[in-house]
């Protein structure tokens, strides 16, 4: 059988860089497989896609070496209305590529383009709602949809133009664990039931492999570094090489210190051959000590029966009470419309509560205004974009003290100080334009940081983030919270920051609060997990399996374990 | 969040009709109402736009904000007619009947009362027409009747593209004004005017920023969907023209037609 995509030998330079972002690049994709591509954020892979699409060298142009074929096409001189007809790319950004009106605008919206008559257009629409089970939602307007809705009606609007190739450009970056599950099983129905070959960009490898993928393509700094299938990838060590989360249940694994072989089949917990490394588990899971957190009795914010609703009769919060201790590290958790935000809004007073009361240190903060609260309760944006005025460092850092009246001799030497906190102080002069994400990310956080706040909020610290970034913001985090006693919220979706960073989790669900509990416990419960749209955790799969008990307690040693390893410099 | 004055489906026979047949009908409306100071032709308009706003059923939620600041605005209007042409009635009537003396040599006439009548009129005429024409329009329709009335249809798509993004870059101005507002940056009354000036800066550039990535993504988006390959495109919402399309433009150009004679069938467009 002939590849339907085929790289030979192919290096691409974006027009603007000197260094080419792909290299030799020497890669067969056959009809009907489904790819993962797998690599740390700006190792290529999203340019490997754009290639795949003709968006490079159409739109982003740049300098190509090599050939790519594409169902015996080449990309680079069909354009990209050309490949929209072979290749459906169905983008990261759930809201952005949601062009239509309605959802049956939008699945139509390739249809119109090629002029294709109504008659045709609505069979074709409709049969495309139902592979991707959105016949019910066509009059919907975007904002009536969740995340995950709104992705399958990009799926449904790449199907109806029958393309031969699905290709996925970081799909899971907007959901929540659940709603990631879902779409991992859609496309495997999808492709079940037509004929496609399915390319999936992605660094959340645990969550694609819920089902099964044929081959993974590990991209490193532009070139591949490993194309193997997902058992014997497992078992390597390619991927804590090229800083990409393994799935918990093989970190586990590893730290008890077996070695995984590929044909106990590690590409799924629920049907690996656990038995040789049982025993080996069960040991390390009773060497193990359990990691203690010190928390004091303090209490620094107490919100006490709050309920909410924008529209009289539809409640978002049905009275939600909790109390944060001084220097904890917790997650706010829930899908989309939980009230996650309303609540944090109402904290920082952006909007106010029906009834209910929020107590700050004992005193109740209802007569402070949004920037008076705004000095003891920072809230840091899920985008920096969305922060960020001031074209430099210095002055992004110190807004917040200037238009407070602060004196300039006071500002600068807060400012200094902020920026050494946050290893900004070597770029302290440099336009923000010039710095990485993750460094933006901490010129926001510093930005909140130089006004001394008691409590810092964050949404989604790390959405979007591959394994390096996300351990470079948790890390900094978690040292400014140790180090300055700063109590963090975090809203938040990713289970692994929950687990590993928070010392207990708030589960909001339908506007009330299901749990209260540590991370440990909420993720191996199966009732609240659900309820919050989580996924239960591997290692409780794992543990069960291997015959520990309780499985909850192995959660909790393992976090504690890998807190250690971390401490001490060990891992990434 | 609520947003004001926009597309509600209902089932009457005002939302069936095309997008083009209500602008058109929008249009010839404003005109005799701009043309017409004929106050017989004014009132009977009155009452029609009255009819179909009630026909619509929209409800007084959708405008209600929208309508106050319109009567503001009118309310200004009539008041600076008086202030700056006090005499304009009399000039246009040729007559002078002086009701109240009001301070030196300005008195209220008669005429002047009536001519601003007239003008009020015209608000009341016009207002119905713009509400109605929008909360029943579906802009998704709209543009595609404009595309097969001859618009171009990248042109014609700019308008349903520019309401789908409008909530979206609304909600990223409420999330942006929020943050920097917790940071110190105030944008309420409590700001002077100067500082206010200066602090919108600070919510403008990540909005603008947001804002250019939004249509990065969204140009992209069109573009790996065949947006712009072709010179001409098919329209999911596309509605043909129906008989009641056909009587509504007969009925407007008629009675624009009727209107127009009846206003200058004496040489003026006044009536007195």
């Amino acid at each position: 059988m002939d590849p339907i995509i085929e790289f030979r030998d192919f290096s691409f330079k974006y027009k603007s860089q000197t260094e080419p972002t792909l290299t030799d690049i020497n890669l067969k994709i056959y009809p009907g497989e489904k790819v993962l591509i797998a690599g740390p954020s700006g190792s290529g892979k999203s340019t490997l896609a754009h290639c795949i699409n003709a968006l490079i060298p159409c739109s982003l142009p740049g300098e190509i070496q090599g050939s790519l074929t594409v169902d015996g096409m080449t990309p680079a001189a069909e354009g990209v209305f050309g490949m929209s007809k072979k290749v459906g790319t169905v983008l990261q950004d759930t809201d952005g590529q949601f062009i239509g009106l309605t959802v049956a605008e939008d699945i139509a919206f390739a249809l119109e383009n090629d002029a294709v008559s109504r008659e045709d257009m609505y069979a074709k629409v409709d049969e495309a709602a139902r592979l991707t089970d959105m016949t019910d939602y066509m009059k919907h307007s975007p904002n009536e949809l969740s995340g995950g809705q709104k992705q399958r009606v990009s799926m449904a609007g790449v199907l109806v133009d029958d393309v031969d190739i699905l290709l996925f450009d970081e799909p899971l970056a907007n959901l929540d664990p659940a709603t990631g599950k879902y779409t991992i099983s859609l496309i495997d129905d999808i492709m079940k039931r037509r004929d496609v070959t399915v390319v999936i960009i992605e660094h959340r490898l645990e969550d694609v492999l819920y089902k099964d993928v044929d081959r993974i393509v590990v991209i490193g700094e532009g070139r591949i570094v490993a194309d193997m299938t997902p058992d014997e990838l497992l078992a390597s060590d390619v991927l804590i090489r090229e800083g990409i989360r393994e799935p918990l249940y093989i970190t586990a694994l590893k730290h008890a210190g077996v070695e995984i072989k590929a044909e106990d089949r590690p590409q799924h917990v629920d049907t690996m051959n656990v038995l040789p490394y049982a025993e080996e588990l069960r040991s390390w899971f009773k060497s193990t000590g359990r990691d203690k957190a010190d928390v004091s009795d303090e209490k620094i914010l107490e919100v006490k029966d709050l309920r909410f609703s924008y529209i009289e009769g539809e409640s978002v919060l049905k009275g939600v009470s909790f109390d944060v201790r001084k220097g904890e590290m917790i997650s706010l958790v829930g899908q989309n419309g939980a009230g996650k935000s309303t609540l944090s809004s109402i904290i920082c007073g952006f909007i106010k509560p029906d009834s209910g009361s929020i107590l700050l240190s004992g005193r109740d903060i209802s007569p402070l205004s949004v920037s008076e609260r705004g000095e003891r309760i920072g809230l840091v944006m899920q985008s920096p974009g969305q922060m960020i005025s001031k074209p430099m460092i210095r002055e992004e850092v110190g807004l917040g003290l200037a238009v407070r009246g602060v004196p300039q001799a006071e500002i600068d030497s807060r400012v200094e100080e902020t920026l050494k906190i946050c290893g900004l102080y070597p770029y302290r002069n440099w336009p923000v334009g010039a710095l990485s994400f993750g460094q933006k990310k901490r010129v926001t956080i510093a930005s909140i940081l130089v006004m001394k706040p008691e409590i810092m909020i964050l949404d989604e610290p790390t959405a979007g983030q591959d394994y390096r970034r996300y351990t470079e913001i948790m890390e900094f985090l978690k040292r400014l919270n140790e180090d300055m006693g700063l109590t963090i919220i975090m809203i938040t979706h990713d289970m692994h920051l929950m687990l590993e960073y928070t010392d207990r989790a708030l589960v909001l669900t339908g506007g009330r609060l299901i749990a209260d509990a540590p991370p440990s416990e909420v993720l191996t419960d199966k009732a609240t997990s659900e309820a919050a749209y989580l996924k239960r955790t591997s290692l409780y799969d794992l543990a069960v399996r291997c015959g520990i008990e309780p499985p909850s307690e192995f959660v909790q040693r393992f976090i504690g374990y890998e807190r250690g390893l971390r401490q001490k410099g060990a891992m990434p | 969040m609520t947003r004001m004055i926009s597309y509600e489906a209902r089932d009457t026979w005002i939302h069936r009709l095309t997008g083009f047949t209500k602008l058109m009908f929008f249009i010839i409306w404003c005109i005799v109402s701009a043309l017409t100071f004929d106050t017989r032709v004014l009132v009977t308009m009155v009452a029609i736009s009255a009819v179909i706003f009630a026909m619509s059923r929209t409800e007084w939620k959708q405008i209600s904000a929208v309508f106050k600041l319109l009567m503001l605005f009118m309310t200004l209007n009539l008041f600076f007619i008086f202030v700056f042409a006090p005499y304009q009635g009399c000039e246009i009537y040729g007559t002078r009947t002086d009701i109240l003396h009001l301070f030196g040599d300005v008195y209220l006439t008669k005429e002047q009362l009536f001519y601003e009548f007239n003008v009020l009129l015209k608000y009341l005429n016009i207002a119905p027409a713009i509400f109605v024409f929008l909360v029943t329009t579906d802009p998704s329709e709209f543009a595609a009747s404009l595309n097969k009335a001859g618009v171009p249809y990248t042109f014609a798509y700019s308008f349903a593209i520019a309401l789908r993004y409008i909530p979206d870059v609304q909600d990223d101005f409420t999330r942006i004004r929020n943050a920097q507002e917790a940071r110190g940056i105030e944008m309420s009354s409590k700001a002077s005017l100067p500082a206010r000036i200066k602090n919108v800066a600070a919510i403008i550039f990540p909005l603008l920023f947001s804002t250019m990535d939004r249509i990065d993504v969204v140009s992209n988006a069109m573009e790996l969907r065949g947006f712009g390959k072709k010179n001409k495109r098919t329209w999911y919402s596309y509605r043909r023209p129906g008989k009641s399309d056909a009587a509504v433009m007969i009925f407007a150009v008629l009675f624009a037609v009727a209107a127009l004679v009846l206003t200058y069938y004496d040489g003026s467009r006044f009536l007195f």
